[in-house]
């Protein structure tokens, strides 16, 4: 036999292969009925998707509609939308969901903006080992603690901490950072860069180099190529790392709470509060459909530019 | 001495003790007053009684489980103490470190309980989680030490109903004003300087809706035409006047302090100089030689009494029940005391302390004179019933609302 | 195709990208080496003391191998689950085909801390002592999609027309699964299972809902930096973890490097000319 398979020589007949073994029946029968493959192949994942994360959410749906004894903090099923109007209702909340999802939209933004010149260079221009080692790079800060993390970007921009320390020594004076919004942001902005970068190197690196060449053949120079062609074929990637970026901060409440202010109060400090502080479990899973509403549109809106055709 | 304590003491108890009671009672719109002993006169609505007051409690402390899960305040669990205890009893305690009340009763009763053995938690949410069912009552008997208690602690309304022990008390303390002694050449003699402009942009206050009793304490002294007599309970227009306070001192605030660890971070660095806080920051602060001070200023102060609870579904009793008599001891008590900067509810304590650390007994108030004790409004759950037996205070749900939704 | 401004400019913004990235994960190794518990700039000295600290410390090493543990656990059901999906999603077409992908992103599209409270909402409700068995499906769940995402991407890659070939030259279905297609694949689940690892190993939002008293690693950094008493400690042991997770990366980047990381060439080429 002349054709050797990619996989190598594996041309010689594998041992156990004998007519009739019990695996070899077994595999025919899956072999002649392809649904049966399916079925064993999608039940146990979708039982555990459905029965455990579906379940617990609708669960969740469902206490958004009780209320809690104002005394001993206990459930009372009886059922009402008087959490929904409150969030919806109150000035506070309608504040906070808008400042989360302004927070949220501007941190996938100017993380988008810093990765992609980032994943390009380590997509096109990089050679093979210098690609690896850059990839390491990025995914190492995600095995430090996001906790310690956090807790350094707290240090750092404290009055006596290590910027203001940095910034005298070059004359320029003292900022003021900690505990600001403004604080929250850069840290989200930090946190999440790497979720935004493998996306966007996925897809740029997918990127046939015959495209490009056709691109130039056709009289594009760089900018216009960069533009044009590289851009949109990098958007499902970006998209990709939006989500995260996205729904990260949408959730977040440690951060706001390490390095916010009294006015960084965001969607899942309201939530977390009314957990694990006033225990009004109904008032924040009220509060909890709004980030799935709105990431519900947000993967819609996703899809439709083509994210999940190939992450 | 002990005897006008224990008289205001039980008030002052029986007054919040009664208002719970009367909550659901008043229900029934009968506006029962606080003669009420534990069952409810009438009312369509049930009575409220504890759930788990029937469960029998250990006749005898068994062999050790080897584990002791805790909820504790900050400062509460600090290897001088803890390590003997595991050496001797082999229970290692596992521990979680929650910065209010409320989150206290939310653990106690999170997962259908049976994950924690004990919390240390507050007046204002021992009620709450004994009427929630998420007690176990308590052995007393098998705690020599609470002889050694304080009358007026050693079956306090907050965690004693009907006579049935849920916990054992622990100690008290103040929420003191906090200060950087390079930002204030002479102590402040006044809460004025946490509302104040002067110092705005370092200032930090305590995250939690019970600070609004703080700024009722504050109009108590400073608008006495509101009325106020206890901060912590409100009529409306009291609560929204104390409301409107905190709103005008929101934009001063650097920083709303969510755990012990960031106020001592905050101050340390410079990022506040003054603030709202728990005697545990001042003497971590000092202890690693930070210029930092603190006082009770003379409108008085908030405080709180805490009490070893007993959870309903303690996986771990007998370690437990070897914990309550261990911290109840003089010594230990003495211990803590000293360590963090609170006031023991063992009477035999003051003598070690003095022991420990020179002139602490007074400083901490272990003699427990009454003058003292009447400038602290320890912490308890505001409720709709007043003194009075109106119906017309605030309830703890709408100081969570207004704390969330107004002032912060 | 670009110039050499544009790359020398690229350059560059790749380094100060990677100065940034790397400046607090620099501050937290470096604050392991101070003495006081109070966190201030400059250190007050330099002591290894921390770091011994952290060694003896019986509740971190319980605390590590507890997310050790679950991390392992969440990494093999996330591989089994995630394997079966990928390979039916890939070969079947059927009715709520794009569904059953869109479901399965949904734990990492949704914030943490929905997820986090639901699944501990449906535990009180059904009665379920929360504790390892819980942190493990919390972790699952989202772990299951990062499998997916990495092998389904490989196997859109992957020509169908070398199963087939296989077929012709008389392999059996198992035959053909297990010597030609599981090569293929295997560094992208190797990649996967690594990848939902670290997801796991540093998880804090969703176990903090999920775990009860149990004290993941970074529920016990959570529990330390409210508490403030030994904060260095916190700076030694996460220093400890990332020189120790600093190997299998290196090692997971050379092994799976080439073929996960960056696809080769090759299969570059393949697409490039559409299908064999």
């Amino acid at each position: 036999m002349g054709v050797t398979t990619p996989a190598g020589a594996a041309t010689a007949a594998p041992a156990g292969s004998a007519p009739g073994g019990l695996w070899s029946r077994i595999s025919a029968v899956l072999w002649r009925r392809p649904w049966t493959r399916a079925t064993l192949l999608l039940t146990p994942p979708l039982a555990w998707f459905v029965l455990i994360y579906i379940a617990s959410l609708v669960v969740l749906l469902v206490t958004a509609f009780w209320t809690t004894n104002p005394f001993t903090t206990n459930i009372e099923q009886t059922w009402t939308l008087s959490n929904f109007a409150q969030i919806l209702g109150t000035p506070a909340y309608r504040t906070i969901i808008l400042r989360t999802v302004g927070m949220a939209a501007g941190v996938t933004v100017v993380d988008a903006i810093i990765a992609i010149p980032f994943a390009y260079y380590m997509a096109r221009i990089a050679r093979p080992r210098t690609r690896t080692l850059l990839f390491v790079c990025v995914l190492l800060p995600l095995w430090a603690s996001y906790l310690a993390k956090v807790y350094a970007w707290l240090l750092i921009f404290t009055h006596d901490g290590v910027l203001n320390w940095a910034l005298g020594k070059v004359g320029i004076g003292s900022l003021n950072l900690i505990y600001t919004n403004s604080a929250v942001f850069i840290v989200f902005c930090y946190i999440w860069l790497p979720y935004m970068i493998i996306p966007v190197y996925a897809a740029l690196e997918r990127i046939p180099g015959s495209q490009i060449e056709a691109s130039q053949d056709l009289g594009g120079r760089t900018l216009r190529t960069m533009w044009s062609v590289i851009l949109p074929l990098a958007l499902p990637g970006i998209v990709a790392g939006s989500i995260f970026t996205f729904s990260l901060t949408l959730g977040d409440y440690i951060t706001p709470i390490l390095v916010g202010g009294g006015s960084s109060v965001l969607i899942g400090n309201v939530i977390d509060s009314n957990i694990g502080i006033a225990n009004n479990l109904p008032l924040a899973a009220a509060m909890a459909m709004v980030p799935i509403a709105i990431m519900a549109c947000y993967l819609l809106a996703a899809r439709a530019l083509g994210a999940f055709r190939e992450i | 001495m002990y005897n006008l304590i224990r008289i205001r003491w039980r008030a002052a108890a029986a007054v919040s003790l009664a208002g719970a009671l009367a909550l659901v009672a008043g229900c029934s719109s009968s506006g029962t007053t606080s003669a009420s002993n534990g069952s409810t006169s009438g009312g369509a609505t049930a009575g409220l009684t504890v759930p788990t007051a029937n469960l029998p409690v250990l006749q005898k402390i068994g062999k050790g489980e080897g584990q002791l899960n805790l909820i504790a305040w900050a400062g509460y669990l600090q290897p001088q103490w803890v390590k003997p205890f595991q050496q001797q009893t082999g229970c290692i305690i596992h521990a979680t470190y929650p910065n209010t009340s409320d989150e206290f009763v939310t653990l106690m009763k999170n997962g259908g309980g049976g994950q924690w053995d004990m919390a240390s938690s507050s007046g204002d949410a021992d009620l709450r989680i004994i009427y929630a069912g998420d007690a176990h009552p308590v052995n007393i008997k098998l705690i020599p030490s609470w002889d050694q208690f304080f009358p007026a602690f050693k079956s306090p309304p907050f965690n004693t109903v009907n006579g049935v022990h849920y916990g054992v008390s622990l100690q008290w303390g103040p929420n003191v004003l906090m200060y950087s002694k390079k930002a204030f050449t002479t102590p402040p003699t006044s809460w004025d300087v946490v509302f104040s402009k002067n110092y705005s942009g370092k200032i930090s206050i305590y995250d939690g809706p019970i600070y609004i009793a703080d700024a009722a304490l504050y109009l108590k002294a400073h608008d006495p035409s509101l009325g106020i007599t206890d901060p912590y309970e409100l009529t409306q227009p009291q609560f929204q006047a104390a409301v409107n306070l905190l709103k005008t001192q929101h934009p001063l605030v650097k920083q709303y302090w969510s755990s012990a660890s960031a106020q001592i971070s905050a101050f340390a660095n410079g990022d506040v100089t003054v603030g709202t806080s728990w005697p545990y920051q001042v003497s971590t602060l000092t202890a690693q030689h930070f210029p930092i001070g603190a006082v009770i200023p003379k409108e008085g102060a908030t405080g709180w009494a805490d009490t070893w609870m007993l959870a309903a579904k303690a996986p771990h009793p007998n370690c437990a029940y070897m914990w309550m008599r261990y911290i109840s001891t003089p010594k230990v008590q003495a211990e803590q005391a000293v360590s963090y900067g609170e006031t023991p509810d063992n009477m035999l304590a003051c003598g070690y302390m003095d022991q420990i650390a020179k002139g602490s007994c007074d400083q901490y108030h272990a003699n427990a004179p009454s003058a003292y004790f009447n400038t602290i409004a320890l912490w308890k759950t505001p409720v709709a019933t007043c003194d009075n037996g109106k119906q017309d205070c605030v309830p703890y749900v709408d100081w969570v609302a207004a704390w969330n939704t107004q002032i912060k | 195709m670009e110039s050499p401004g544009l790359r020398t400019a690229l350059r560059i913004w790749v380094a100060v990208v990677l100065l940034l990235l790397f400046a607090p994960i620099v501050l937290i190794i470096v604050y392991a080496f101070g003495p006081s518990v109070v966190q201030t700039w400059p250190l007050r000295g330099f002591t290894w003391h921390w770091f011994a600290v952290a060694w003896h410390d019986q509740a971190v090493r319980q605390a590590f191998l507890l997310s050790v543990k679950v991390g392992v656990l969440a990494a093999i059901i996330a591989v089994v689950l995630g394997s079966a999906v990928s390979y039916a999603l890939h070969n079947f077409r059927f009715f709520g085909r794009e569904g059953v992908s869109f479901l399965l992103v949904l734990p990492i599209a949704l914030p943490g801390v929905i997820t986090g409270v639901a699944l501990n909402n449906f535990f009180g409700f059904t009665n379920i002592t929360l504790g390892v068995l819980t942190i493990v499906i919390g972790h699952a769940t989202f772990c299951i999609v990062i499998v997916y995402n990495n092998l389904i991407a490989r196997l859109r890659r992957t020509p169908r027309s070398l199963g087939e070939a296989s077929a012709d030259l008389g392999a059996r279905g198992w035959q053909t699964q297990l010597y030609i297609m599981f090569p293929q694949v295997a560094t992208a689940l190797v990649s996967g299972a690594l990848l939902a690892f670290a997801l796991s190993f540093d998880e804090v939002i969703v176990t903090v809902f999920t775990a009860g008293a149990n004290f993941t690693l970074p529920l016990w950094i959570f529990g330390q930096l409210r508490l403030g008493q030994q904060l260095p400690e916190v700076n030694a042991v996460v220093t400890i973890v990332i020189l120790l997770t600093l190997i299998p990366v290196l090692l997971a980047a050379r092994i799976a490097g080439a073929g996960a990381v960056s696809p080769t060439a090759r299969a570059a080429a393949v697409e490039d000319t559409g299908r064999l």
